[in-house]
């Protein structure tokens, strides 16, 4: 057992950290919303320097061969600084889709691009019924010669406005709520039929609403996998998620703690008064308690044994969107005002854990489910 | 970073788990498991048995009974007997009193006392609370007075958990009343119970159990070879004391043991329409426990991993704060699960001191313990530092406030 990183580990987190602390201050976040975008190619570029999007890929593809505890450090040090860019639909997403469902003479196409940063992947997923249910797929897609015809409306796919590829899922065969028939497809976002309604989130990301009338696309575009494979691509990104969490509630906290020692009320610091101690020390044990969820996903994303692996990410989410859903919460009350404002990082910390928190399934979500599977602690 | 147990620890479990099975008495293992605590005598059988293994303190220095293992070998270790049930070795003696003497001790008290700690043929209990003296402990007034060769011990202490079975207990008390700071006018003493002089008076607590005491010294000559350490510095030992073995604290064991058990009660527990287990507003609230344990399970394997470093390379850990405060939380909010479970047949009023009570039967035996043990089970987190004070060293040692 041993929770240290490694040299190469450490050498990634300072490296990124440093770049974010150079290009991704709080006002240089704000001019990079404002911009046409809503994201920096000038950063994404810089990750594709540091090797970063082709981080997770396998060597002979053209990446690097890393892992989960890879993808945590720099999930975390993103989440320091509020990024924008499309590094988890692109890379630990869409990557993931790549790496679990295509072929190599796919993944020999698109794995060096997406390593250049010149391609851009978003998951086509969520629909107006679907809520959280990952199984609830109305979108079809319809045998069509060698192809497929897909028809149909996602909502809500994160940066998909800018996507080049989207991937898309699309029922084959069966009844809507069915776990069998569901198909997952590469879409070529410039496609005939594919219309794209771009929107910005409430964290200040970008989103788009997606409908797809008659796209006719290749044999080759079904990935191999189904509904396991959405699975196991989701469960990887809830433990990026979950790291990127921890990243925010920790910046949010380091926040609130530097203002309760500066800020003045009654002629002395606020951190003075228990109540503000007590919170602020409340705040830290559910850092800390999120933390260790944290590497038990990162532990548990290559987990073979699909079962396994589902519940203990649930209890992932569970308990990070508790603890999340304080941090935040208590950052805005405890700033005061200030923390009210678009001006200020504070509160948008809290819009950022929020955001994470209702993304793949929120806290009931997941106690109903893992309830249904068993718990964590399985009796005897 | 590798969060796996490796093949050498998941063969060591295995052997754990053989050899309690093998040596755990039936009336032990079956009185811990309706969620009672053992006896005098089941608990001084149970840890000779481990003593004779070399098991009862493996965090000790080997040349004092301990072993050579990593700290994730000795929390398998504390887990396996936890999630048994089996007794744990009494705390007083093997991580409060046992680690203040191989710290501070004489040679003499050393060869004395740390064999009769780990063998228990000498059974500790723990003098610091007074009536005046909770939270703010250095504000204790038992005085000990240097007479010759002796100290003559006037005052009470209070909380004394199972006094009532000690032969000797561990006093904090004030030797310099003058001192410029409360801290620096305490002594750390050894006392033999059996000293004319002292009175232990049993305090039943809400759920009926005689647990604690309140002892009282009048005039109790105790000689100053049972000073531990410096006289006038005793509160270094206290501290050394209440800031060891913080693992320890979480129970992590103990709470998956309860859990687990909890399932299999609530899968037959009537529950009007269907069995408890199956209403949903149970199950989620059960399921969300669950996950804070196996939050709390990581946060002890992120301390102990820590505890395997060298003394020098250690950093104070915060997750090491969040063991006491969340550890006692879910044992408490373990407990009100069994109400819930238990229903109207909770209100029956058991025996704790009692054998056989329960004949013929008017409840389940669990039924009849799961208030008892939640009222009992709010002292935890009040005692070892209450969740107020842990609070407030957190926001002064890790947070600077």
């Amino acid at each position: 057992m041993d929770f240290d990183l490694s040299e190469d580990q450490r050498l990634l987190q300072d490296s990124l950290g440093k770049l974010l602390k150079d290009k991704y201050g709080f006002e240089q976040r704000k001019a990079i919303i404002k911009s046409g975008a809503g994201w920096s190619r000038e950063v994404w570029a810089a990750y594709a320097e540091l090797g970063l999007l082709g981080m997770p890929f396998a060597e002979e593809d053209g990446g690097l061969g890393y892992g989960a505890v890879e993808t945590m450090i720099v999930m975390e040090q993103m989440g320091r600084a509020l990024t924008l860019e499309p590094f988890l639909t692109t890379v630990v997403m869409g990557g993931g889709f790549l790496r679990h469902g295509a072929t190599a003479a796919q993944r020999g196409a698109m794995v060096p691009e997406i390593a250049a940063g010149t391609l851009l992947l978003a998951f086509a997923h969520t629909e107006p019924q679907s809520r959280f249910d990952l199984h609830d797929v109305a979108t079809t897609a319809k045998r069509d010669g060698d192809g497929w015809v897909i028809e149909g409306r996602k909502g809500v796919v994160v940066h998909g406005d800018t996507a080049d590829q989207l991937i898309v899922t699309a029922r084959i065969s069966g009844a809507r709520r069915d776990r069998d028939g569901i198909g997952v497809f590469l879409v070529p976002a410039t496609a005939q039929g594919v219309t794209r309604r771009g929107f910005g989130t409430t964290d200040g990301q970008r989103a788009a609403d997606i409908t797809f009338d008659a796209v006719k696309v290749g044999a080759d575009a079904l990935l191999d996998g189904g509904l396991a494979l959405v699975e196991r691509v989701v469960d990887e990104t809830m433990a990026a998620l979950a790291a990127e969490a921890i990243g925010c509630m920790e910046a949010a906290k380091d926040l609130t703690v530097d203002y309760l020692k500066t800020r003045k009320q009654f002629g002395r610091p606020i951190g003075s008064f228990q109540s503000l101690q007590h919170r602020a020390a409340e705040m830290m044990v559910c850092l800390e308690q999120a933390r260790s969820m944290a590497m038990l996903a990162a532990m548990m994303a290559a987990e073979p044994d699909a079962g396994e692996r589902r519940r203990q990410m649930r209890a992932v989410k569970i308990e990070v969107g508790r603890n999340a859903r304080f941090v935040g919460q208590q950052t805005v009350q405890m700033h005061g005002g200030i923390a009210m404002t678009m001006e200020y990082a504070g509160g948008h910390y809290l819009k950022r854990l929020t955001v994470i928190e209702n993304m793949f399934g929120d806290v009931d979500h997941h106690l109903a489910a893992l309830s249904e599977e068993g718990g964590v602690f399985l009796a005897a | 970073m590798d969060l796996r147990f490796t093949d050498e620890e998941r063969a060591f479990r295995e052997e754990v788990r053989a050899w309690i099975d093998a040596n755990l008495p039936a009336e032990t293992r079956e009185r811990m498991a309706s969620g009672r605590t053992p006896t005098k005598a089941m608990q001084i059988d149970w840890q000779k048995r481990l003593y004779a293994k070399g098991w009862a303190v493996p965090h000790w220095p080997v040349e004092w009974g301990g072993q050579p293992w990593s700290a994730i070998k000795r929390f398998i270790l504390s887990e396996e007997i936890q999630s048994t049930p089996a007794p744990s070795p009494l705390g007083f003696n093997c991580n409060m009193l046992g680690p203040v003497l191989i710290a501070f001790g004489t040679e003499e008290q050393k060869k004395f006392f740390l064999p009769k700690l780990a063998s228990l043929d000498l059974w500790f209990c723990q003098g610091f609370s007074e009536p005046g003296a909770g939270s703010d402990l250095a504000s204790l007034k038992c005085a000990a007075k240097r007479d010759g060769d002796h100290y003559i011990v006037n005052g009470q202490k209070t909380w004394t958990t199972l006094a009532q079975h000690a032969d000797w207990i561990f006093l904090l008390v004030r030797t310099d009343p003058g001192a410029a700071k409360q801290q620096e006018g305490i002594s750390f003493l050894l006392v033999d119970m059996t000293t004319p002089g002292i009175t232990v008076r049993p305090i039943i607590t809400v759920d009926g159990a005689h647990e604690v005491n309140e002892v009282f010294f009048d005039d109790v000559k105790v000689p100053v070879a049972n000073l531990v350490g410096t006289e006038n510095r005793g509160w270094d030992c206290a501290k050394f004391l209440l800031s060891n073995e913080r693992t320890g604290q979480a129970r992590v064991g103990a709470s998956k043991e309860r859990i687990r058990r909890l399932k299999l009660i609530a899968k037959e527990a009537p529950g009007g329409a269907r069995p408890v287990m199956e209403d949903p507003r149970f199950r989620s609230r059960l399921t969300e426990v669950e996950v804070q344990l196996k939050a709390l399970e990581m946060t002890t394997l992120r301390v102990l991993a820590d505890e395997n470093r060298a003394l020098s390379q250690r950093k104070p850990n915060p997750a090491s704060s969040v063991l006491k405060i969340r550890g006692t939380e879910l044992q408490q909010a373990i407990s009100e699960l069994y109400v819930m479970a238990a229903g109207p047949y909770g209100l029956v009023s058991a025996d704790p001191e009692a054998d056989r009570w329960n004949e013929p039967e008017v409840a389940q035996d669990w039924q009849t313990l799961a208030q008892a043990t939640y009222f009992n089970w709010r002292k935890q987190s009040i005692y070892g530092g209450s969740t107020e004070i842990q609070k407030n060293i957190m926001a002064k040692a890790f947070l600077g406030l």
